[in-house]
């Protein structure tokens, strides 16, 4: 997909493009907040990286000009500032998800990934299906192969969110902020143990794993089939 | 003073002097107050003199109706020859009324005054006169009430009285009003520099004190004298809130002394590592063990800057803005939700007791963060010494305007003595040194709970540790609106 890096350390900046695109992706680099905003109106981008502090227009004033436009493409803020109040007034100006720098690559690749899906219509489905797991939103219903599967309120939420973004690596703190909508940092591996609990649950002897760990950055519930 | 050539010094000294007494409101209360009073006395004043006017006016008019009644009453027995006599002697005696007797030609016929007014064309009934006596100048002219009748027989009788007394009493009321306005403005005046000039002398103290605090003496502080006046109060307001700064001060410096220290430690392990690596490492693993190290070191070195910071951001009070009323049972249940299954796979029982209603003005993320750190805490610090086991209690219940949400644990607990030391940044105990941590998680939790108002408790558990975050409870409506004054007008999507 395509992504635009507004950012005006040209060092972080080249990082960050790089790193995308060897991830498989399309990344262009904009150092200040008017050429951002030009290239964002020009370009058809899935996902803008804007950080929040830039020369010329601030990160903020970026998106809100774009917002004004009624421009839809989502925005990740990258910023130094990480405390509680900072994220809210990120996302109240039209960000749709915001990271801390310094940030873990891994971290930065999942959530522009999520993102993307995030605007794809079909990713808010009412079923969904890996491999021969399948989860029903509405009836709050989960099976393996056909077999039901009894699973707590947050372990459904947990899944749900999982197999939202199947194929796509999860980190621990995406889940904690979208499943249980806290934003600190844990300093336990407390996801770690909810993520092998749900694990217990739906994997099954003798069928293919379908939750599986990242090292060093999450989960992604895969289609083995694929 | 030439135009236009500059006031010398002294006289700018003097005037800026006076510009900045008339500036104070000390001064400008005292002027409004004299100009009001000076206002009445005047009014009053002048009511008297209007009124004693009147009452002389109808003073001498009745006098002279009651002369007149004497002189028709002799008339009436004697005639004109029996008047005429009676007014000859009665104008002789000392301090008399003023008598004209004029007949159809004009000539006077008896009287002991000269009217300065055409007599034959004065119509009957009262009028103002100017006069003089026979014996006087030309040039000495009295003003006198007149009365002037026409007797049957053409001539004209003008009976009057001297109005001389009644001028001099206005003019002695003039005089006093004049005197006293003088007094008052002169004593108001004074007494306005005087209460000016106090008032300047304070808050000159209060200002030299200020720019020595600013010059960086910081345990200056301002005069109180004890007579418990406004200015003293406001002293006291202010010195307190120097202490707080002065604590504030002290802390920063603290903080950094501590974090200069315990960032050198994991700074220098990084480098150490860095450098080991690249001196030793021969294979494409070792190095990228020694990088995956690296790595590790530097994420915790960031967990110490947030943990740092938002210790930060919590005691400057920065966030109190962000508090709205929450319902901490939700909270606390969501937490526990999350580190129930830890604590199962720690081996500990895990049990909650969370009442309803827990309405407080709260930052849900702090909340969270502060209760996450607790847990952490219990997590680490809360299995049984002896070889595992230990239950870990989350209670949340209200009583008494506050809302207290404990963490129990049945771990080794911490010793009466260290209690307040731990909650001090990088204080960790010896016991601890040997699990990972950072010795800032109950400073944060501390730091949170200030913020809300509240307070962090450590018990004993007897065994183990109990950790109480205790906060106030937000009242109804009331804690809705006072969340509603605090909360930061929200932008519409």
């Amino acid at each position: 997909m395509k992504i635009l890096v507004v950012e005006d350390d040209p060092e972080a900046g080249r990082y960050l493009a790089r790193a995308l695109n060897e991830a498989g992706h399309v990344a262009d680099l904009a150092a200040d907040g008017e050429v951002g905003l030009e290239m964002a109106m020009a370009g058809s981008y899935d996902v803008l990286v804007v950080d929040r502090m830039l020369p010329k227009r601030d990160g903020l004033s970026l998106i809100m000009a774009l917002r004004a436009e009624k421009r839809t493409t989502p925005v990740l803020i990258l910023s130094a500032l990480g405390q509680v109040d900072d994220r809210v007034l990120g996302l109240r100006a039209g960000g749709d998800d915001y990271l801390t720098k310094p940030y873990a690559f891994t971290e930065c690749l999942a959530r522009v990934e999520a993102l993307a899906r995030r605007q794809n219509p079909q990713s808010a489905q009412l079923t969904y299906k890996v491999g021969d797991l399948e989860l029903d939103r509405l009836a709050h219903r989960v099976s393996r192969a056909g077999e039901d599967i009894p699973l707590q309120p947050r372990e459904f939420r947990l899944l749900e969110y999982l197999m939202r973004h199947a194929g796509q690596v999860v980190t621990r703190t995406m889940l904690l902020e979208n499943v249980w909508d806290y934003h600190f940092d844990p300093q336990t591996n407390v996801i770690d143990v909810h993520v092998s609990r749900l694990r217990s649950k739906i994997e099954r002897k003798g069928h293919a794993t379908l939750l599986h760990t990242i090292r060093g950055a999450g989960y992604m519930i895969r289609d083995p089939g694929r | 003073m030439a135009p236009g050539s500059p006031p010398s010094t002294q006289e700018r000294g003097w005037l800026a002097g006076l510009g900045r007494m008339a500036r104070t409101t000390a001064f400008k209360l005292s002027a409004f107050y004299l100009l009001i009073f000076a206002l009445f006395s005047g009014i009053i004043l002048g009511y008297i003199a209007w009124n004693t006017r009147r009452l002389l006016d109808a003073q001498i008019t009745e006098t002279i109706e009651t002369e007149i009644n004497a002189l028709a009453e002799q008339y009436r027995q004697g005639g004109l020859r029996r008047l005429v006599a009676v007014i000859e002697r009665r104008g002789r005696q000392s301090g008399s009324f003023l008598y004209l007797l004029i007949d159809s030609r004009g000539d006077a016929m008896t009287g002991n005054a000269i009217l300065r007014v055409p007599v034959q064309s004065v119509s009957p009934g009262w009028s103002e006169m100017r006069y003089n006596w026979p014996d006087e100048a030309d040039d000495i002219a009295r003003r006198a009430k007149v009365r002037t009748f026409i007797l049957p027989s053409g001539l004209r009788l003008f009976v009057g009285r001297d109005l001389e007394e009644q001028d001099r009493l206005q003019i002695t009321i003039r005089r006093a009003r004049g005197i006293s306005l003088l007094l008052v403005l002169l004593m108001g005046g004074f007494g306005a520099w005087f209460v000016t000039k106090r008032v300047l002398k304070r808050v000159e103290g209060v200002a030299t004190t200020s720019t020595a605090i600013m010059a960086g003496n910081l345990s200056e502080r301002l005069p109180v004298t004890n007579t418990n006046d406004e200015f003293d109060r406001l002293a006291l307001h202010l010195n307190a809130m120097l202490d707080r700064i002065g604590e504030l001060m002290t802390g920063l410096r603290d903080l950094s002394d501590n974090v200069a220290h315990d960032l050198r430690t994991p700074l220098t392990r990084l480098r150490n590592g860095a450098e080991d690596a690249l001196r030793k490492a021969e294979t494409l693993e070792d190095a990228r063990a020694a990088l995956e190290r690296a790595i590790e070191e530097s994420d915790n070195l960031l967990r110490i800057f947030d943990a740092l910071q938002m210790i930060a951001r919590a005691e400057s009070g920065n966030l109190a803005t962000s508090l709205k009323p929450q319902k901490l049972e939700e909270i606390v249940s969501s937490l526990a939700e999350l580190y129930e299954p830890l604590a199962e796979e720690a081996g500990l029982t895990f049990e909650t007791r969370i009442g309803t209603d827990l309405l407080a003005n709260a930052n849900r993320e702090l909340i969270g963060q502060a209760l996450s750190n607790l847990f952490d805490n219990a997590l680490k610090y809360g299995v049984k010494p002896e070889g595992g086991g230990g239950s870990l209690i989350v209670t949340a219940e209200k009583s008494g305007g506050q809302i207290r949400i404990a963490v129990a644990d049945r771990g080794e607990g911490i010793p009466e003595d260290k209690r307040a030391a731990v909650v001090e940044r990088f204080v960790r105990l010896d016991a601890s040194r040997a699990k990972p941590g950072l010795g800032l998680g109950l400073s944060l939790v501390a730091a949170v709970a200030r913020l809300h108002g509240g307070e962090l408790r450590l018990e004993d558990n007897a065994p183990g540790l109990r950790a109480v975050l205790v906060l106030p409870e937000a009242v109804g409506s009331a804690g809705r609106s006072l969340a509603q004054g605090l909360a930061l007008p929200e932008k519409e999507a």
